[in-house]
């Protein structure tokens, strides 16, 4: 069973039902004792950082124990980082070394909206399969981290982290359940690494 | 880079059998040419970046439908979605975006009442928030706020039209692009009336005025009939994004076919 994390963001459809799709059972919840007998987590992400780490306070710890695979996206792999500056200074969980910041005014149209290319930097398991493909995004802020935590890069304006790992934490900045038939696929990766 | 995108539109009513494309007839290999759920299937297949489903009568019955075939949409289609038509409050739009809906259109609806802009982006973001401008040239300079060359050198300024285009409005619509994006707007959708139908091309003048008035995406709608005119609306419009209904619908251009031409000649879309 696969927890998606319910923290009041709104629409979780799409993520679901690209889960179910990839074969893999859903179970949307906000509960510390479901999330621990999950066998992945999912943090989905629509909204802003301060709110959602407010509301995800509850089960912050059984997250960030975790010892399943845990897959942030968008603003869930944000809400991983250590802090960020979104709204003000807001500390998060801190599964990932680094900073949200936003894009600078320079980079051109602010959000990044719309498909762009994810380049793998690093052989993982999430994107395991993939090169250079186009994927769908929607953010004004991303994660500034460490070369050792980056796994995918995209350029907008700069070159950024789209996707990331540590450990059993991944993350990335774009939105597969909303990226077509490769964005399915890594769907499909996520669902087979939480049956390992 | 980011990529251009290219967006079919699914213009749909109502009849006895429920919702429907009005356009729809030449997939003949389709189950159900009719059903917006089927075609959305199929262009996403076909490598559509994005759908938009019209909702052209825009009863009250019929908004009601429209969340039914939003979810269905949903359930099989990965790709986002923009639903618009009819869409006249908060509530409207919560019920889509919860249907599954990745974007709501308002049209209208803004020009009434340009808070419900404000009210919408603020609770629901702005990348939720299209606002979608009619309009159509109008060459009496002199009521006009923003003066346009056209492509044979005279001039003329653009007039918001509502309700379908039935109705102007004495609005400027660069004026109100621009207003639009300060109450909050992510996306504006553009079409000229002047095009719309027309299969010449995209407006081009009106579409690169307001291109280079926001900084937020311009989709070009109206008028596109060859992949010369998908072109000209990125290149020529400057438009982020370009939308078409009946020239997909009838199969006169495959949307496979007019990526790869988009890309020989140098524009970024994803392959």
């Amino acid at each position: 069973m696969i927890s998606i994390v319910n923290y009041g963001v709104g629409n979780l459809k799409s993520i679901s039902k690209a889960v179910e799709k990839a074969e893999g059972k859903v179970n949307i919840t906000l509960d510390t004792r479901e999330l621990k007998n999950s066998s992945g987590i999912i943090l989905p992400g629509v909204g802003a950082f301060a709110p959602a780490i407010r509301n995800l306070e509850a089960v912050k710890d059984a997250i960030v124990e975790a010892d399943v695979p845990v897959l942030g996206i968008c603003l869930g792999m944000q809400l991983m980082a250590e802090i960020s500056e979104e709204g003000g200074l807001h500390e998060g969980l801190g599964v990932v070394k680094g900073r949200v910041v936003r894009f600078p005014d320079s980079v051109g149209k602010i959000p990044h909206m719309g498909w762009n290319v994810v380049e793998v930097v690093k052989e993982n398991e999430l994107l395991d399969g993939f090169e250079k493909d186009y994927f769908y995004f929607v953010h004004s802020y991303f994660l500034k981290t460490d070369d050792e935590h980056v796994i995918g890069k995209t350029d907008y304006g700069l070159t950024f982290p789209s996707a990331v790992q540590n450990d059993n934490f991944f993350g990335v900045q774009f939105h597969p359940e909303k990226s077509g038939k490769r964005g399915l696929d890594i769907v499909k990766n996520f669902v087979r690494l939480c049956r390992k | 880079m980011l990529a251009k995108r290219i967006i079919p539109c699914l213009d749909v009513t109502m009849d006895e059998k429920g919702v429907r494309v009005v356009k729809g007839i030449e997939f003949v290999r389709l189950r159900d040419a009719g059903d917006p759920v089927e075609l959305a299937k199929r262009y996403d297949e076909e490598g559509a970046d994005e759908l938009v489903f019209l909702d052209i009568t825009a009863s009250a019955h019929a908004r009601e439908t429209m969340v039914d075939v939003v979810e269905r949409t949903a359930e099989e289609v990965f790709i986002p979605l923009t639903v618009g038509g009819g869409i006249r409050s908060v509530e409207d739009i919560s019920r889509l975006l919860k249907a599954g809906a990745d974007k709501v259109s308002i049209n209208t609806s803004a020009v009434k009442n340009p808070e419900l802009v404000r009210e919408a982006s603020s609770i629901f973001g702005s990348q939720c928030i299209v606002v979608a401008i009619d309009c159509r040239r109008n060459f009496d300079v002199s009521k006009g706020k923003y003066i346009v060359h056209m492509e044979d050198g005279s001039k003329a300024w653009y007039e918001v039209v509502i309700y379908g285009g039935r109705k102007p409005t004495g609005m400027d619509a660069i004026e109100w692009a621009i207003k639009v994006e300060q109450l909050g707007a992510g996306e504006i959708l553009l079409t000229s009336m002047n095009r719309d139908g027309t299969k010449d091309g995209y407006d081009l003048p009106i579409t690169k005025a307001i291109s280079e008035n926001v900084s937020i995406p311009v989709i070009a709608s109206g008028g596109a009939g060859t992949k010369e005119h998908f072109y000209e609306g990125f290149v020529y419009g400057r438009a982020d994004a370009c939308l078409a209904a009946s020239v997909f619908h009838f199969g006169e251009i495959d949307i496979v076919e007019l990526k790869e031409y988009l890309k020989e000649k140098g524009i970024p879309v994803r392959v």
